[in-house]
């Protein structure tokens, strides 16, 4: 392999591993401090128990996504020095304003909050809590910032191949972002939603039948209901804004070859990139062209219109699929829970066991939907503007491998380090007496 | 607005390269204190591994936010600088997050892990910590020489590589002597000794060495009026070092008096060794390479992120001085609640 394929999977391998935290602390920073205020207003321990339960999983998270964070800042500069002289002139400023704004309010604060309970008045202590809160999501908005402006650049003029910022506003507000940032932040909510019912629901399968646990899962479940079907709603509409700034990605995610009014939803298919076609395909007449445009006789350009510029179909439809197909499980799982956990405030256990299976469904979601957009904006780094290819450092590909072998290594080490914790924590926390110091 | 401001574009690299030097020396003098306590804490028992760690804690994340600020402005106002300088040490800077990524999560899981793995991870923290500060310094002594090909220049990069060990592990010596009591002190006071003699052995063999390599820093050196500044840094880090001698020779005194001290006299030296580094090869930003005006991005793009800069920097320094204010005095265990 050449340095390219060696530096696209070692990026690949680096941010699938990096989304998987932030993607968690983004919204558990707000459930603590939900979990926080319920305290103070209702005065019941049972919250409390649940700030610091989750605070030492918000911790551990917390740092793993700093850490893979860095990394991927250096991997700018090592492997793709191409970006920032490209587009350094959008992309400089607003990871400057992620640092400045994001980074240092989180990593400060997070120091009060974590070591800070007795040592700072209560007020300042919540403040510490809403302000890491504020900081990781700052931090999100800025990236999906950036990140949607590669997908769909705005507000920018090329002088000599170089882009130069034109409109600040034009820049921040391009077309995808509301729809990304908005679907991205509703996956954190429900990839939280269902790591921590995930979790109370094994304390409570392992005998943990305190009010903590029992108000926990109704609260976290409760979460789910609401953003599971919303979620669903936010993710169609991106899909129309995709079909209109990034038709080739929709051809790709739909495995539509030809360009139709009236196009089908493919359900199931094996796309063959030399044939041009679709193999074994099971298809819903018109469904694709009624979701995307709103019309059952709708024209969706297909991948034929984008010869040689499209991105690779199997991996694209097959990742869409998956985020769709456990979205839609999740809806079912969290309306049936919902009805039974929460409305009738029942525990059954094969319901609880449904839960505890789905603890990392959101992770699976998640990273489905990336690669979902971000294989689907290839074979661009920034669409229409610089391709990946030419971004590429030249590096002896020896040492892009070595590096990749060993990145591979850290990360399959902290996956099972990290999920390890999160149940031996579940487990040490059931034996523990809880005491509001 | 912004056009006027970069219309006389040339003081925007000035500055920005000055504020990459500072992200950079509070870098070192932040975190080199943390790296310090994190490779010292193979030494000690549990109970005095617990202090040790505890007076880092809530600190060392926002540390090293330092590094990531001015590897960051580094990327954003001079990209061609931080293409040469990150593809040069494509393998250093790899080992360097890897160790960076291992310490980072090892401080969580030597708390959060099953109680049999703790000790592998207690061992990861403090291994992790010196690899960090090994490469740091390893990469810097390759910067310094232009990136240089031959054995002087690597040996003068090992040899640098040490130097910076040495500081780190005396300001995170030092560090303890101001937040630790009892026993604990004491080491800290008998480790800040060697780490200082191991930092001037460092100095003097890196000193030696660059005679071989780098001809421009000397060229420097013998101009009028230039040689005055250089001599008399060397003097007074000299100077430095016997006052911190002698200090160190004395404590711990009786109620915890210039318990500071040592630290703020490691942090005078931490300065005084990086404007003598700076100055030696200034104007350029990659010595040998790239001067400050070469190759620096547009000037509307660097105004856009100096505004910024401006209005978060006094937000910053208030929020780690109140940091620093609540956890101020002796370290005490952590507890979350």
């Amino acid at each position: 392999m050449d340095e390219f394929a060696l530096s696209r999977i070692q990026f690949a391998v680096n941010i699938t591993f990096h989304i998987l935290f932030p993607t968690i602390t983004i919204a558990l920073g707000w459930l603590l401090l939900f979990f926080k205020i319920r305290f103070h207003t209702t005065r019941e321990s049972k919250w409390m128990e649940l700030y610091f339960f989750f605070t030492k999983i918000f911790a551990l998270t917390f740092s793993l996504g700093v850490v893979s964070g860095v990394t991927m800042s250096f991997q700018f500069g090592t492997n793709w020095p191409g970006y920032m002289n490209t587009v350094g002139n959008i992309a400089g400023p607003l990871l400057a304003y992620e640092v400045l704004t994001a980074f240092f309010l989180e990593a400060t604060f997070l120091g009060i909050m974590l070591y800070g309970f007795k040592k700072v008045p209560a007020w300042l202590h919540t403040l510490a809590t809403s302000l890491v809160a504020i900081g990781t999501t700052l931090s999100a908005f800025w990236i999906l910032v950036l990140n949607s402006w590669m997908h769909t650049p705005a507000g920018h003029i090329m002088i000599d191949g170089v882009a130069h910022v034109d409109n600040w506003m034009e820049v921040i507000l391009n077309p995808s972002m509301p729809y990304r940032l908005l679907h991205t932040l509703a996956s954190s909510g429900l990839t939280v939603a269902f790591l921590t019912a995930g979790l109370l629901a094994y304390r409570y399968l392992n005998n943990d039948r305190r009010l903590a646990v029992t108000s926990g899962l109704r609260v976290t479940i409760l979460a789910a209901v609401i953003l599971a079907p919303l979620q669903a709603f936010l993710g169609d509409l991106h899909g129309v804004n995709t079909r209109e700034h990034q038709p080739q990605k929709l051809a790709a995610m739909e495995a539509l070859w030809e360009s139709e009014n009236g196009a089908p939803m493919v359900l199931f298919a094996l796309p063959d990139e030399e044939a041009k076609e679709n193999k074994f395909e099971i298809a819903i007449p018109k469904l694709a062209s009624l979701i995307a445009t709103r019309d059952l006789n709708g024209h969706i350009r297909g991948l034929e219109e984008f010869e040689g510029n499209h991105p690779p179909v199997a991996p694209v439809f097959w990742s869409f699929r998956i985020m769709v197909g456990v979205g839609f499980l999740m809806i079912a799982v969290s309306f049936a829970a919902g009805y039974l956990v929460v409305l009738k405030r029942t525990y059954p256990k094969l319901t609880l066991k449904i839960l505890v299976a789905m603890t990392f469904s959101g992770w699976v979601a998640t990273i489905a939907g990336w690669y979902v957009t971000e294989i689907g904006r290839q074979p661009w780094l920034v669409q229409g503007i610089l391709l990946s290819k030419d971004a590429v450092a030249e590096l002896p590909p020896s040492h892009v491998g070595l590096t990749l072998f060993v990145y591979c290594a850290t990360y399959a080490t902290l996956l099972i380090a990290y999920i390890g914790a999160l149940y031996y924590l579940s487990k040490k926390e059931i034996s523990t007496q809880f005491q509001l110091a | 607005m912004f056009t006027e401001l970069s219309n006389n574009s040339n003081w925007l690299p000035y500055t920005f390269a000055f504020l990459i030097g500072l992200s950079m020396l509070l870098y070192a003098i932040l975190d080199g204190y943390d790296l310090g306590v994190g490779m010292l804490s193979q030494f000690v028992e549990d109970n005095e591994r617990e202090r040790m760690i505890a007076s880092i804690g809530p600190f060392w994340d926002a540390n090293e936010t330092w590094l990531v600020l001015g590897v960051g402005l580094l990327l954003v106002a001079f990209p061609a600088a931080h293409g040469i300088v990150l593809t040069s040490l494509y393998l250093p800077v790899a080992f360097m997050i890897i160790a960076l990524i291992f310490r980072g999560v090892s401080f969580d899981f030597r708390k959060k892990a099953p109680p049999k793995d703790r000790a592998t991870w207690n061992r990861a923290f403090s291994w992790s910590s010196l690899l960090i500060s090994l490469t740091q310094g390893y990469m810097l002594g390759r910067f310094i020489t232009g990136f240089q090909q031959g054995v002087y220049s690597e040996l003068f990069a090992i040899f640098f590589g040490f130097l910076v060990v040495a500081g780190y592990l005396l300001m995170g010596s030092c560090w303890l002597i101001l937040k630790t009591e009892n026993e604990l002190q004491k080491k800290a006071v008998s480790w800040a000794k060697k780490a200082l003699w191991s930092m001037v052995i460092g100095a003097i063999l890196s000193s030696l060495t660059a005679v071989f390599v780098d001809t421009r820093i000397y060229d420097r050196m013998f101009s009028f009026p230039e040689l005055t500044l250089l001599i008399a840094m060397p003097l007074a880090s000299m100077a430095l070092t016997l006052i911190m001698h002698f200090i160190l020779g004395v404590l711990p005194l009786e109620g915890d008096r210039l318990s500071w001290m040592p630290f703020a006299i490691s942090v005078f030296i931490f300065i005084l060794g990086f404007t003598g580094l700076v100055y030696s090869f200034y104007p350029y930003i990659v010595p040998g390479h790239l001067k400050i005006t070469d190759g620096a991005s547009a000037g509307e793009s660097l105004a856009v992120i100096l505004i910024g800069t401006a209005i978060v920097f006094p937000f910053l320094i208030g929020y780690t001085f109140l940091a620093y204010r609540i956890f101020n005095g002796k370290a005490q265990d952590l507890t979350y609640n």
